[in-house]
């Protein structure tokens, strides 16, 4: 195969990869979207394997399938509700290829022809080096996140004074260092620039964590595009540049929505861990003797039962308690009864961007019936009851009226203009945020506490007994 | 006999000629060498692509809707492994060495990613289906 017959068909495969995410923009067309993906990564390895000088062909496909066969594996068998953590887990894996892609690059660069007489070539050993530094970043920020998500590690472990500035200079560091390798073309400053990276990269997510995980899972996938077309100006090649920089702008734009919807900055989702100690002084003050009103599923079965429109407003708890499928069957107990029976999904609801629609879907809902928070918020006002399950942030109307909350700015969920709100928690504690929710206290609202799956189990059960 | 100075008058031009011809392909390889060395660095061309790449990025992102934004995830995880050309090129050189290894390990965990972004992802969009 000639080299040109092989860069066409890079070209190919690249236009592919933007269908396939251009069949996102619909359920339907992304199925279509997601084979024409796959037939773009078909048609790329088939032809790399047709470079001249290509040897090992047999050891490499093997080493290829038995991957594919993990990953085949993986992808089967994990649950829904661990997405984000598979997602992590994966996104560490680009980051690592990127690092060893990057070595072998420096060990034997005459592979990938960026070798000159006087040694390599400038702008290699500097592509090279920021493949190498993204990747590693990339790699351990995502084993960190894949860690918090899983639960082995706790959410808001490592954290010391100081530690913004401690990444501050070692980000100076590692630019100088790289500086350095590129004059001096030493594998030591190589190997430094590496371990800096990857000390980078687990310093900057450790302090992060729980609701401000799709920020960081959205931001890491970005660094793996980037890495990946970093490795792309390294070894000349366009596909990687491409596709690189289509995943690094995916990623970057899914950071930047989930930050709208926090109101937050990016940069204030990075390095604003201390905000969260303060707000905790706020909240001892703000405490007064409030009474929230206790209901049971009896009352709360009883009132779906008696409503004819009702929102359901899921959060992480919804996921952590394992309830969509319950939630499913309580819906289509009471859409039976002629309820109109709406989801209402707010951006950063969930661990990662899109993670309720993915666990609805999963329990079969119906994807027309799930709206966004701009479809949906101004018909809390026309209906009956809004059923927040494992949410609290997203709804607390603290984010319109207190400018002094650490919310205030942030948009959500209007569930306080519904005749009726009712909260399925855990316990009377704080969200994420740590900010108390004034909603609780509220005269039409009422509280069902414990599990999501086993309250509307208890739910359901009182739904058919009538 | 007499057509033997024509004969070597000929031969003289001939050779003065062909030494001109000489002269004027080393002129071209010169000039050829020249204009290699004021191309434009292919750096120059990829950066190009880069950029426009990002910005076909930008515009077809948007047009995602934020129910798929998990899939989307996992497929730009798929896809992001195209890294794996690189691990591909580092492992397949003939003289082994550790850069092949390093490609080989680095072709192993890519295509865990390639394989099972794929297959999660269609697994995800079957789920979302109109009822």
């Amino acid at each position: 195969m000639s080299l040109d017959l092989i860069q066409l068909s890079y070209l190919v495969s690249a236009i592919c990869f933007i269908f396939a995410l251009k069949g996102l923009s619909s359920p339907k067309e992304a199925r279509i979207g997601n084979f024409i993906g796959i037939f773009g990564m078909i048609v790329a390895l088939a032809v790399t394997m047709q470079l001249p000088n290509f040897a090992h062909k047999t050891s490499i496909l093997i080493t290829a399938i038995g991957g594919g066969i993990i990953g085949i594996f993986i992808a089967r068998k994990i649950a829904m509700t661990a997405m984000p953590q598979l997602v992590a887990g994966f996104h560490s894996f680009v980051g690592l290829a990127a690092v060893l892609a990057s070595y072998s690059a420096l060990i034997a660069p005459e592979n990938f022809g960026i070798v000159t007489d006087e040694g390599l070539k400038f702008s290699a050993l500097i592509e090279m080096s920021l493949g190498a530094a993204i990747g590693g970043i990339t790699f351990s920020g995502s084993s960190i996140a894949w860690a918090k998500l899983q639960g082995v590690m706790k959410s808001n472990s490592l954290k010391f004074a100081g530690q913004h500035y401690f990444c501050l200079v070692l980000g100076i560091v590692l630019v100088t260092l790289t500086i350095f390798f590129v004059r001096e073309q030493s594998f030591l400053l190589f190997n430094l620039v590496v371990i800096l990276s990857l000390l980078l990269g687990v310093l900057l997510i450790m302090p992060i964590g729980g609701a401000d995980m799709p920020v960081i899972v959205s931001m890491l996938n970005s660094y793996s595009g980037w890495a990946a077309a970093g490795i792309g100006f390294t070894i000349h090649n366009n596909l990687l540049i491409i596709t690189g920089a289509l995943v690094g702008s995916s990623g970057a734009i899914l950071s930047y929505v989930m930050c709208k919807a926090m109101h937050r900055s990016l940069f204030n989702v990075i390095f604003g861990a201390f905000a969260a100690v303060n707000s905790d002084i706020n909240n001892s003050i703000s405490k007064t003797e409030k009474i929230a009103k206790i209901s049971s599923p009896e009352d709360a079965a009883h009132m779906l039962k008696n409503s004819s429109s009702v929102i359901l407003v899921p959060g992480y708890g919804m996921a952590v308690a394992q309830s969509q499928h319950a939630i499913r069957e309580m819906t289509s107990i009471l859409e039976a009864e002629g309820i109109n029976v709406r989801f209402a999904i707010h951006p950063v609801a969930g661990r990662m961007p899109g993670h309720m629609n993915v666990l609805l879907a999963e329990s079969n809902i119906d994807y027309d019936k799930v709206l966004e928070l701009e479809e949906i918020n101004h018909d809390f006002a026309k209906t009956d009851i809004a059923l927040v399950i494992g949410a609290n942030d997203v709804t607390n109307p603290a984010a319109k009226n207190d400018p002094h909350s650490p919310i205030y700015g942030m948009p959500i969920l209007d569930v306080e203009h519904a005749r009726h709100v009712l909260f399925i928690k855990r316990s009377m504690a704080a969200g994420y945020a740590g900010i108390e929710n004034e909603l609780f206290y509220r005269d039409n609202t009422l509280m069902l506490f414990g599990d999501a799956k086993k309250v509307i189990e208890e739910i359901i059960k009182f739904l058919n007994e009538n | 006999m007499n057509q033997l100075p024509v004969i070597i008058k000929q031969a003289q031009r001939l050779t003065s000629d062909s030494d001109s011809l000489v002269q004027n392909l080393k002129d071209l390889l010169i000039n050829n060498t020249t204009v290699t060395v004021n191309e434009v660095n292919p750096i120059i061309g990829e950066l190009t692509i880069f950029l426009l790449a990002c910005f076909v990025g930008y515009y077809v992102i948007w047009k995602v809707t934020p129910a798929l934004h998990t899939p989307l995830m996992s497929i730009t995880n798929a896809i992001s492994s195209i890294i794996i050309i690189g691990s591909m090129i580092a492992a397949s050189s003939i003289n082994f060495n550790l850069s092949n290894i390093l490609g080989y390990i680095a072709v192993f965990f890519a295509s865990v990613n390639i394989f099972g972004g794929f297959v999660v992802t269609q697994r995800m969009l079957s789920m979302f289906k109109k009822k």
